[in-house]
């Protein structure tokens, strides 16, 4: 093997791998907004915001709250990287909008729109296989499409506006309650100024045989996305849901700050899935927690593999006896990337268990972090957690961190965790070169058997999906 | 009684109490005071540790009270029991209340070999450069600058140890650091210098002196502030074992910071019985290609105790390996938290890192807490880690108590079976059997 100092930029770049569109994702179109807050954050934007969305009073009441926490709260840079003062909260677009009703056919939904997905690669035929498609353009879902089947279920799958309009008997109960405005600096700054997002209500006993699907999009310059989703699975439902990001590439940093929100009533089944492809100027800082009831299950399964800065732990608050929690994560980070993702387990209840298993790739100069929380307090028994952490580094610059928290109290629960930090087998690329592939396609072959346990987890389109991103990710990183 | 900022922030150790220590110790290089008042007025400085400090996540802060305590007075070794454990081989040092009370070297070829056993003071007087070079030379890096510079304001007397160039120290060494007194504040500081290939074997103890005659009146308050500086030369193979049994009154401070050269090996094991609250941290330097540390520690909690570990294991060259395991068996309502750092420079390739900490809970009440971190900046390395929390196996309980052995008993065997992956690497037998004497010790008192 050649000392990594001799390679040269020149081989860096010239390694394509087959039949990848290396542009996909990188593009813009011109729309014309129908609602716009401008630029900056202020108790005008939020009493705006409020307003074309016709909200009732108590919302208004929330975001304003909402707003002056955010202004209190300092950013988490005693723990997390100082990257996040380069967020200039006063150059963001809080609040943009095609028009106020959700389009509900896909004829209604405008050419050009159309024409983004169709970019982004989400094939006509798939839509036959989703449930619901819920396709955020920017902050107002452009595209609305719930499938009779599941409606007759009664099932309802609407956009949060909507839903906090039309069904607030159902929604408000558990709106914000899993995450407290308060929680940190960036879920105040979602609850001020929130639009967009799924809000779903999986009635008793109802199992969704289909997972609902919604698309995430950037696509002006400056503007931040601050959907919130919020999903109800009532005793015995079970259902899972879908997250696809990708966005244009921009020159200036974007903001993307969701809250999710997930309640499992007694014994549902909730699985979130997200795979995240922002541009690399994009930073996503999402909270995203759920709410596990007696034998309830929540599943995280998150893959992170755009923006410059993600901050993501997905955590389950597991409250009811028998209650299980998972985290499965994938986090890829490239050049000038920084993936600091993780998990958080509250155990709250007695024989409850939890499982982590994260996996994270560094090519050239990315940096990931796994960040954990487990904590098991005291007079509870019979609780679990295994919290498994592996990495992976591709290039001698490539950097990865570990920071897990684990507390256990009293002796009648048990932990593990365990971590480690490799590269990729030497022998196995020399074996794929000997057998006739590139340096290249052996490389990407070998990440995609390092993560290949958890990419089998995911449903078909999205594990497809994710092994041309990291064939992507992958290309010019080896030489 | 209005308390002024500054007497928040120095507690007893005040501008006086320091000026008093400054007049006691007068007679050492000017360098060495200098660097003194420096460390004190950094002291003064620097806030408490808050409540966002990352370096003090889960710490009891409320515990870290400076108010109370003062420089003891001189006490003689007759004054107090002093067992030497069996841990002298080659020759012993012994300090009581920050001051020198005995010194003896019993084998004869110690000193032809060159080898310099003698107090911290006699070393800064006589060998000021080699001292100069090493006392308190690394960063405090783990979150305790005010104590590290709290430590060094008012360091009066330590051991020093120097072993020359090829030199072997066959036989053991044993440093004595006692407390004796209520309010007792206390400074003990272990310098070790091993030169290129030289061989040594040190035990260090900070222990609270009992009374000789008048029954011991109970636990007393204590406050000590301790640590050491460990130099590894080329080759060099030391061998470092530190038993900590203050009282159990006691708010205690370690601070080691070791630094590993070339093909050197170094392995330390800390013992941590006594205190009510303890603070140890721990940085290793993989300083040159070949280093190799071993970090091992046994806690045993019993109480109310805290125990708060934080080590910094830094692989700065090639081919360098460290191993860490922290085992911590935790009773009734003590508590533990373990939180470490493996960091693998950019240019460290091949390092090999290992840390694993072990929590052994037998109690419903124990609370453990683990963070295990990596920091890895090189991508042809293998760094591993594992962290662990669990109770007994109840098979291997049943099976004792079927065979007629009482739970406490049984409980105190798996404790050692527990324990034996880390005793089992001392190769001294004298020094493996003081180790367990004192865990025995610590059962024993409950």
């Amino acid at each position: 093997m050649k000392p990594p100092t001799e390679i040269d930029a020149a081989e860096m770049t010239a390694n394509p791998v087959a039949g990848i569109d290396q542009t996909k994702g990188d593009f813009k179109y011109d729309v014309k907004y129908d609602f716009d807050a401008g630029t900056g954050l202020n108790e005008t934007t939020v009493r705006y915001i409020s307003t074309v969305k016709k909200e009732a009073p108590w919302l208004l009441e929330f975001r304003l709250k909402a707003l002056e926490t955010f202004r209190k709260k300092p950013l988490p840079t005693h723990w997390a990287t100082k990257d996040l003062e380069n967020i200039n909260f006063d150059k963001i677009r809080y609040y943009l909008s095609q028009g106020q009703k959700p389009k509900r056919t896909w004829d209604e939904v405008p050419d050009d729109i159309k024409h983004t997905f169709e970019r982004l690669g989400i094939p006509e035929q798939e839509r036959k296989f989703l449930a619901g498609v819920e396709a955020q353009f920017d902050s107002e879902a452009a595209y609305s499409n719930i499938k009779d089947i599941v409606a007759k279920q009664g099932v309802i799958f609407m956009n949060s506006t909507e839903a906090l309009r039309e069904h607030p008997e159902i929604f408000r109960k558990w709106f914000g309650k899993v995450i407290p405005t308060s929680d940190n600096k960036f879920s105040a700054l979602n609850s001020a100024v929130f639009s967009g997002g799924s809000f779903i209500y999986v009635p008793p006993g109802v199992k969704v045989a289909q997972p609902l699907q919604a698309y995430f999009r950037i696509n002006a310059e400056n503007f931040g996305q601050f959907e919130r989703t919020l999903i109800i699975a009532d005793e015995g439902a079970e259902v899972v849901y879908m997250e696809g990001c990708t966005a244009p590439k921009f020159s200036t940093s974007t903001l993307h700050s969701a809250v999710v929100e997930l309640v499992a009533l007694k014994g549902a089944k909730i699985q979130y899935i997200t795979v995240q492809n922002w541009a690399n100027n994009v930073f996503n800082l999402v909270t995203k927690r759920g709410l596990a009831h007696e034998d309830a299950e929540i599943k995280w399964i998150d893959c992170n593999i755009g923006s410059r800065l993600t901050m993501k732990y997905p955590g389950v608050v597991l409250k009811g006896e028998r209650a299980r929690g998972e985290v499965l994560s994938i986090a890829l980070a490239n050049d000038g990337q920084h993936q600091d993702t993780g998990a958080k387990m509250i155990h709250a209840a007695n024989n409850t268990t939890s499982n982590i298993i994260a996996k994270s790739i560094s090519v050239g100069q990315g940096r990931s972090t796994y960040r954990g929380v487990v904590h098991i307090p005291k007079h509870l028994k019979g609780c679990k957690n295994n919290t498994e952490c592996d990495a992976l580094l591709i290039n001698t610059n490539s950097r990865t961190d570990t920071y897990p928290a684990i507390s256990v109290k009293g002796d009648r629960n048990a932990t593990q965790h365990e971590a480690s930090v490799s590269k990729v087998n030497e022998d196995m690329i020399f074996y794929m070169q000997s057998r006739g592939l590139t340096e290249a396609q052996a490389m990407s072959l070998a990440v995609n058997g390092f993560i290949n346990d958890l990419a089998r987890q995911f449903p078909m389109e999205y594990s497809v999906e994710l092994k041309r991103l990291i064939d992507l990710e992958m290309e010019g990183s080896v030489g | 009684m209005s308390v002024s900022n500054t007497d928040a922030l120095t507690g007893s150790f005040t501008r006086e109490a320091f000026e008093a220590h400054l007049a006691r110790v007068r007679h050492l290089p000017a360098w060495w005071l200098e660097r003194k008042r420096a460390a004190y007025e950094r002291f003064a400085a620097l806030p408490m540790p808050g409540r966002t400090d990352e370096g003090w996540r889960f710490s009891k802060l409320g515990g870290l009270t400076l108010e109370g305590f003062a420089l003891p007075p001189a006490i003689r070794l007759d004054q107090m029991a002093h067992r030497e454990l069996g841990v002298t081989g080659a020759g012993h040092i012994v300090l009581a209340n920050n001051r020198l009370v005995a010194r003896e070297i019993v084998a004869p070829d110690l000193l032809r070999q060159g080898v310099i056993f003698d107090s911290l003071q006699n070393a800064l007087l006589q060998h000021g450069d080699l001292v100069r070079a090493h006392l308190l030379a690394q960063p405090s890096k783990l979150g305790s600058d005010k104590f590290a510079a709290l430590h060094e304001a008012f360091l009066e007397d330590g051991a020093f140890i120097h072993v020359p160039k090829n030199v072997e120290v066959a036989l053991p060494l044993g440093i004595f650091h006692y407390a004796s007194g209520a309010g007792a504040a206390v400074f003990p500081h272990t310098l070790v210098v091993a030169d290129d290939n030289a061989r040594v074997t040190i035990a260090d103890l900070f222990l609270t002196a009992k009374p000789t005659q008048t029954p011991a009146p109970g636990p007393e308050a204590q406050f000590a502030c301790g640590g050491h500086d460990l130099y590894a030369g080329h080759g060099a193979q030391v061998t470092y074992l530190a038993m900590q049994d203050w009282s159990r009154e006691t708010l205690s401070f370690q601070f080691d910071a070791k630094v590993v050269r070339r093909d050197a090996r170094v392995l330390s094991l800390n013992l941590h019985a006594g205190a009510r609250q303890a603070r140890h941290e721990s940085f290793s330097q993989l300083q040159a290609p070949g280093a190799h540390s071993e970090m091992l520690a046994l806690t045993v909690a019993h109480g109310t105790q805290e125990f708060d570990q934080r080590t910094l294991q830094i692989h700065q060259a090639p081919n360098t390996s460290s191993n860490l395991l922290y085992k911590n068996a935790l009773l009734d309502q003590a508590k533990t938290i373990f939180s470490g750092l493996i960091v693998v420079d950019p240019d460290a390739q091949k390092t090999d890192a290992y840390q694993s900490n072990r929590n052994l809970m037998l109690s419903e009440e124990a609370e453990a807490h683990s963070l295990p971190g990596l920091e890895i900046q090189a991508n042809d390395v293998r760094c591993t880690h594992g962290a662990t929390s669990a109770r007994i196996d109840r098979e291997q309980e049943f099976y004792l108590e079927s065979r007629g052995i009482k739970p406490a008993q049984a409980q105190e065997l798996l404790v050692f079976g527990f324990f034996e992956e880390v005793l089992g690497k001392v190769e001294h037998a004298q020094l493996h059997d003081a180790l367990t004497d004192i865990i025995r010790e610590k059962f024993k008192a409950g």
